[in-house]
């Protein structure tokens, strides 16, 4: 390699490697003005988030850099008194968790069952539920919604959970079921041995050394439930909504709420990048695994 | 990026790629300890099925049932009921054939929704494609191409509301508010200078006359006597730090004159006199116009003050219409014709880390060899972009391509919260439609399922070569 290097320098001549320097540099500054411009609508937000209302209507977020007095955390304070946004993070949550614990255990023993375990046409039902992967939820809104009618629990977080559930669960199959067919045959017959049984090998060997594949799981389905708002804006309680419908209901007035929705929008972020810096590994894996939804 | 290596997580790579796609960074699912090993269907005939593992059958359906159970009740009864439903009337009761489907096709919401799914899945997909191209690429030759890499990809955590929000932001229409507009305003003064006094007239027409937004001297003017021009109504943001106006300095031969504000704060000034503490216009373009053609001009000073050549004299004086022009309001980026790239711009946004992250992976895994033998062959950077990477990197740049329009197809958030009431219906997309149909405003759970059958037949092409490349996989 490094004789190939030198090789190619020798034969570039002097003007071609000044060129290179300079294309260098353009490059680099090409990159930061990028990069800035790809942060100004966020940071817009976060200053606007430290501005009064009054500040918002009458001049740019800019204008902090030259008026650094007009932040203020104002609107964090009306937003932690509004009863209906504080209570939305909570059902946010209570929807959040649950969904995601669902698919990944569910998930998981199909995923271990298509891997592991013998029963008929097992291929074609593993087809068929990867078939399901690019199913847009779309399809299933009015039926649901006329299903969950009868069951009642139309407008209810338990609803909200099982779609969630349901339209997360081809992905959690697909990617369990390959990444526990990996696991060494050896030793799940060293444990089968010593006697443990399906349910114990499942829960004491497949599942641990899942980890990754989990991870991965778990924080794609965590993410994608947590910013959800087309399905709970039909499935979820309205008196009782989660944050993306409590805000969206504030947007029609978007000048007149402009100091929760700002607020409010940085809160309900804050979760998801947090999730994203701490797991950015396996959120870059599930991303890539599966952002066919 | 130690995250663009995909982690062993993704050990089955994305899983829309078209057949012969080689997932980026990641083996095939099918490893050699995969499954039973045994190639077909496992279950013979006449023999009892039991696994590798010696498990009874009953024991795989428990493990199987509640997710079969809840795919069998949530996604696919679902998709028989919206076909059936798709041929029933708005009441759900009457059976309404292919009405529905011609509706979608002929309604002229829906067309326009149609329409602009069609720009959509055009334009996003390729525009982020080819962004996360030219940043996979320029990001592996800087050492913090990790930062930017993170920068970028940060949008894709964020719900579309909240990118929805910050964009109803970005966009405001009043460039001291919306920062696209501040932006794209400045960039337009820089070129072409905004009038100095918006908004500023005579107060009567005794000394000037108006004339296409132009006000006109009644008078000609002489050199040697100071022209006076007063003018009122400029707004007071424009006159901050404004010197007092004064008349004149002497010049021989010269057309002198001054351009000032004709009012005194609290009263007492007398109209058409510099009055002391009266503020001067600067920067006001004046012209000598005689016979209907300008022979000379002149811009007035800080003090208001402005100097004609010789030929100006006994010409009228004129201040063209372009010192008092409204000032440029920028765009109206969330108006009914920009509306849709608007939002497509915010998608844009938010994806174009996606494809970059996923180039990245499959950049990482082209051989350094084939790209420095094309260079020792002479080929420039450009040459090797084109010739060597980009043909390398065409697989993974048909799935990103692949998963983005699938992802575009159903784009309703963004559109929903970013579109603000008045551009709605030009904003228009099939998932937004459906959910107005179906839950909104005009109600047809008809309509709405015929557009759901729609948006399903649509992905239809991409079930199948999915099928397709597991069905093979197996088979190896």
């Amino acid at each position: 390699m490094t004789t190939l290097d030198t090789a190619v320098r020798a034969k570039r001549s002097l003007p071609a490697r000044i060129a290179g320097r300079l294309g260098g540099g353009v490059m680099r500054l090409f990159l930061i003005a990028v990069g800035l411009f790809w942060l100004t609508p966020t940071v817009g937000l976060l200053l606007s988030s430290f501005r009064d209302k009054g500040d918002i209507a009458a001049s740019g977020w800019w204008k902090v850099f030259s008026h650094p007095a007009q932040l203020t955390t104002e609107s964090y304070s009306t937003l932690f008194s509004n009863d209906t946004v504080m209570k939305s993070l909570l059902t946010t949550a209570l929807i959040t968790v649950p969904a995601t614990v669902l698919v990944v255990l569910v998930g998981a023993l199909a995923g271990y069952a298509f891997a592991w375990l013998d029963f008929p046409g097992r291929d074609w039902w593993f087809m068929a539920v990867v078939g399901l992967l690019v199913v847009p939820v779309q399809v299933a809104l009015i039926p649901v919604a006329k299903l969950f009618n009868s069951l009642g629990i139309f407008e209810s977080t338990p609803g909200v959970v099982l779609f969630h559930t349901a339209f997360g669960l081809p992905f959690a199959v697909f990617l369990l079921r390959n990444f526990f067919a990996e696991i060494p045959r050896e030793l799940l017959e060293a444990a089968r041995l010593d006697g443990a049984g399906e349910l114990r090998l499942f829960l004491r060997v497949v599942l641990p050394l899942g980890g990754p594949a989990i991870a991965s799981l778990g924080i794609f389905q965590f993410l994608w439930v947590w910013n959800d708002m087309l399905i709970a804006l039909i499935f979820a309680d309205s008196g009782n909504p989660p944050i993306t419908v409590a805000l969206q209901q504030q947007v029609r007035q978007f000048g007149d709420n402009i100091d929760i929705l700002a607020s409010g929008a940085f809160l309900s972020m804050a979760v998801p990048l947090a999730v994203f810096f701490a797991f950015q590994r396996q959120f870059v894996s599930g991303v890539m695994a599966g952002a066919v939804k | 990026m130690s995250t663009a290596s995909a982690g062993g997580a993704a050990a089955s790579g994305p899983p829309v790629p078209p057949a012969d796609t080689p997932p980026p960074g990641a083996s095939g699912p099918s490893g050699p300890s995969s499954a039973s090993g045994a190639p077909g269907p496992s279950g013979a005939p006449g023999k009892k099925p039991r696994s590798v593992l010696g498990t009874r059958s009953w024991v795989a359906a428990l493990f199987l049932l509640p997710a079969l159970a809840l795919l069998g009740a949530l996604v696919v009864y679902p998709i028989g009921y919206s076909v059936y439903r798709s041929f029933l009337d708005a009441s759900g009761d009457g059976f309404a054939g292919v009405d529905n489907y011609r509706e979608v096709f002929t309604d002229e919401r829906i067309r326009t929704a149609l329409k602009n799914n069609v720009i959509w899945v055009i334009v996003a997909p390729s525009v982020a494609t080819a962004l996360g191209l030219i940043f996979a690429v320029l990001t592996e030759r800087v050492r913090w191409g990790t930062a930017f890499k993170i920068v970028v990809f940060m949008p894709m955590a964020i719900s579309m509301l909240a990118a929805g929000i910050i964009f109803r932001l970005v966009y405001e229409q009043n460039p001291d508010r919306g920062v696209a507009n501040a932006v794209w305003v400045g960039v337009h003064d820089t070129f072409k200078a905004p009038a100095p006094f918006p908004g500023a007239h005579p107060r009567d027409d005794r000394l000037l006359t108006e004339a296409g937004g132009a006000f006109t001297t009644r008078t000609v003017v002489k050199a040697g006597t100071p022209a006076v021009l007063p003018l009122v109504g400029a707004k007071p943001k424009d006159l901050k730090g404004a010197k007092t106006a004064e008349p004149p300095r002497e010049a021989a031969g010269r057309v002198t004159g001054t351009v000032w504000r004709d009012f005194t704060r609290g009263g007492g000034g007398t109209p058409g006199v510099i009055d002391p503490g009266e503020k001067a216009l600067k920067g006001v373009t004046v012209e000598a116009v005689r016979d209907g053609r300008t022979v000379a001009s002149a811009t007035s000073a800080a003090d208001g003050t402005f100097t004609l050549p010789k030929s100006a004299d006994g010409a009228l004086l004129s201040l063209p219409a372009s010192n008092f022009a409204a000032p440029y309001n920028g765009v109206d980026w969330l108006g009914p014709s920009l509306v849709t790239p608007a939002i497509i711009g915010a998608y844009v946004w938010m994806w174009a880390g996606f494809a970059m992250v996923l180039i990245a992976a499959g950049l990482a895994s082209v051989p350094r060899e084939l790209l420095e033998a094309a260079r020792v062959d002479g080929a420039n950077e450009w040459q090797v972009f084109r010739r060597v990477t980009v043909p390398l990197l065409a697989p993974v740049l048909g799935v990103v391509l692949v998963t983005l329009m699938i992802n575009v197809l159903k784009i309703f958030d963004l559109v929903y919260i970013i579109a603000p009431g008045a551009s709605l219906d030009n904003a228009n997309v099939l998932a937004l439609q459906l959910y107005q149909s179906s839950f909104g405003t005009d109600v047809n759970q008809g309509v709405g399922s015929a557009i759901a059958v729609f948006l399903l037949v649509l992905v239809l092409p991409v079930m199948l070569v999915n099928l397709r490349r597991i069905r093979k996989e197996r088979q190896r």
